[in-house]
């Protein structure tokens, strides 16, 4: 059951579009001198980015060695750009700022080969012929832009975790995630993303096993990966003494709480309560409602869950609350309810799981 | 660079506001206007006669047909545009988001080709 919220959890926020930048802010007078010597600068550096853009290679290491100002940073911001289509931005930053190849990402996306070279070309000729800028954007702009690209990095991340699970794209994402850190580390929701991705990478490999999903707490916990767990913990540590809370940081938080000897259920509902108060969707209540069966029982649960709107196409709700009813001893309604959650699930890998839990109530 | 802001709206929508509120955003326009100018910003803008007044040309085989008609029909008509001057794409955004019909409507970007380097 634990594994129905961490999965849930997975596909939030994909949903997260950036709202409308809304308030203008006045722009400081400019004289047309200024604005024209400011200009022309402008065009000599986005040329030289430009150029950049044709390169395939991804950046080499050199660069943090040499200490030269790199501008990744502004081209992950021009790669995640919300003018893109969302697609676009994540091919243009896999291709961009990651490892991957042209033919590794349109595998990964399961996209045939043209078409994503395709939208590679496009993407690229809108940032050129639009004006998209190469910058990091404004203090009035970041937050949206800022929740835009980790929306990005977020996405290839699940992209690879599955099932079935696509390691490069998980480690890819880590690694994006890791750069964003360095490069903005006054961001405290950067630090929570890479935390996020480092607690939940550090437990790719017992996710899976014979190619079926294993439940957080069925999983063989050897085959995480402590490193990663302790690195996250310090990602987490750095987020927090930002003290700027964010929806990443608190999931970061319920993903540390998951690492320990034995999930902390109780905090974990108290995380759950702050994110539904921050970033409100019913994939949150829905998690938390699994939070507090586990803190409070099965009955305090089912009553969250079965007050939770707008989710009655999602398979993850009807799993959870099969296994509540199925705790409950109310094996008829957990019945139906596997049944309607194998209607709905999306893979095979995820119908062979329900089944199981089916077959386990013995209806 | 230059971008062009195609402003499309719904005319019933506008023709249904009472007449304060048209008035406010009449306003609305005219300080946008003279920031737009203050800022060296305007390169041209116009309000357009209603979509009732479009016609569209075609030649076809060496025939112009003539029609009534906006290019397409669609709930919102282009009813004016601005030609502006902006460093970015960000810049246009942010003026687009300054124009009353953004509201209710959409607001198109689009940047224009400079051809000034042509031909010399």
């Amino acid at each position: 059951m634990q594994d129905a919220f961490a999965a849930a959890l997975e596909h939030w926020p994909r949903s997260g579009a950036p709202a409308n930048p809304g308030a203008w802010i006045v722009t400081t007078a400019r004289n047309r001198a200024i604005d024209r010597i400011r200009r022309e600068q402008t065009l000599a550096r986005k040329t030289e980015l430009l150029a950049r853009l044709q390169e395939p290679a991804p950046p080499s290491p050199a660069n943090e060695e040499t200490g030269v100002p790199d501008e990744r940073l502004e081209l992950i911001f021009a790669c995640c750009h919300p003018a893109l289509a969302p697609e676009a931005q994540v091919a243009l930053t896999l291709s961009l700022l990651g490892g991957l190849t042209t033919p590794e990402i349109a595998r990964a996306f399961i996209v045939p080969e043209p078409t994503l070279a395709q939208r590679l070309v496009r993407a690229k000729r809108k940032i050129r012929d639009a004006g998209i800028p190469l910058r990091v954007p404004p203090d009035h702009l970041l937050p949206e832009r800022l929740r835009s690209v980790l929306a990005v990095v977020y996405l290839v991340f699940n992209a690879g975790y599955g099932p079935p699970v696509r390691g490069e794209l998980c480690a890819e994402a880590v690694r994006l995630a890791a750069l964003l850190a360095t490069l903005m580390p006054d961001e405290a929701e950067v630090h929570g993303l890479h935390a996020l991705l480092l607690f939940q990478d550090a437990r790719r490999n017992a996710r899976v096993r014979d190619g079926v999903l294993v439940l957080l707490d069925e999983q063989d916990r050897t085959l995480w990966d402590g490193d990663e767990i302790a690195q996250g913990r310090l990602a987490l540590e750095r987020a927090l003494a930002l003290r700027t809370p964010g929806p990443y940081q608190l999931q970061a938080g319920i993903a540390a709480a998951h690492s320990e000897e034995a999930s902390n259920w109780l905090r974990i509902a108290l995380l759950y309560g702050r994110l539904a108060e921050l970033a409100p969707s019913p994939v949150v209540e829905l998690n938390r409602a699994v939070a507090v069966a586990m803190s409070a029982g099965p009955e305090a649960g089912l009553l969250l869950a079965d007050r939770i709107e707008g989710l009655d196409d999602y398979y993850l709700l009807h799993s959870a609350r099969a296994d509540l009813l199925r705790r409950l001893g109310r094996d008829d309604e957990a019945a139906a309810a596997y049944e309607r959650a194998l209607e709905l699930a999306p893979s095979d890998v995820e119908r062979d799981f329900l089944r199981g839990r089916l077959s386990a109530l013995g209806c | 660079m230059q971008y062009l802001l195609l402003i499309y709206s719904d005319e019933s929508l506008w023709e249904s506001l009472p007449d304060d509120e048209r008035q406010a955003i009449h306003r609305e326009y005219g300080r946008l206007n003279s920031d737009l100018h203050a800022h060296g910003k305007l390169v041209a803008g116009d309000e357009l006669q209603p979509v009732a007044t479009a016609t569209s040309v075609r030649l076809r085989n060496g025939d112009t047909i003539v029609s009534d008609g906006p290019f397409a029909e669609t709930n919102e008509a282009l009813g004016g545009y601005y030609l502006i001057e902006a460093d970015s794409l960000d810049e246009a955004i942010e003026w687009a988001a300054r124009i009353p019909s953004a509201r209710g409507g959409t607001i198109e970007i689009r940047p224009t080709v400079d051809h000034s380097g042509d031909g010399s």
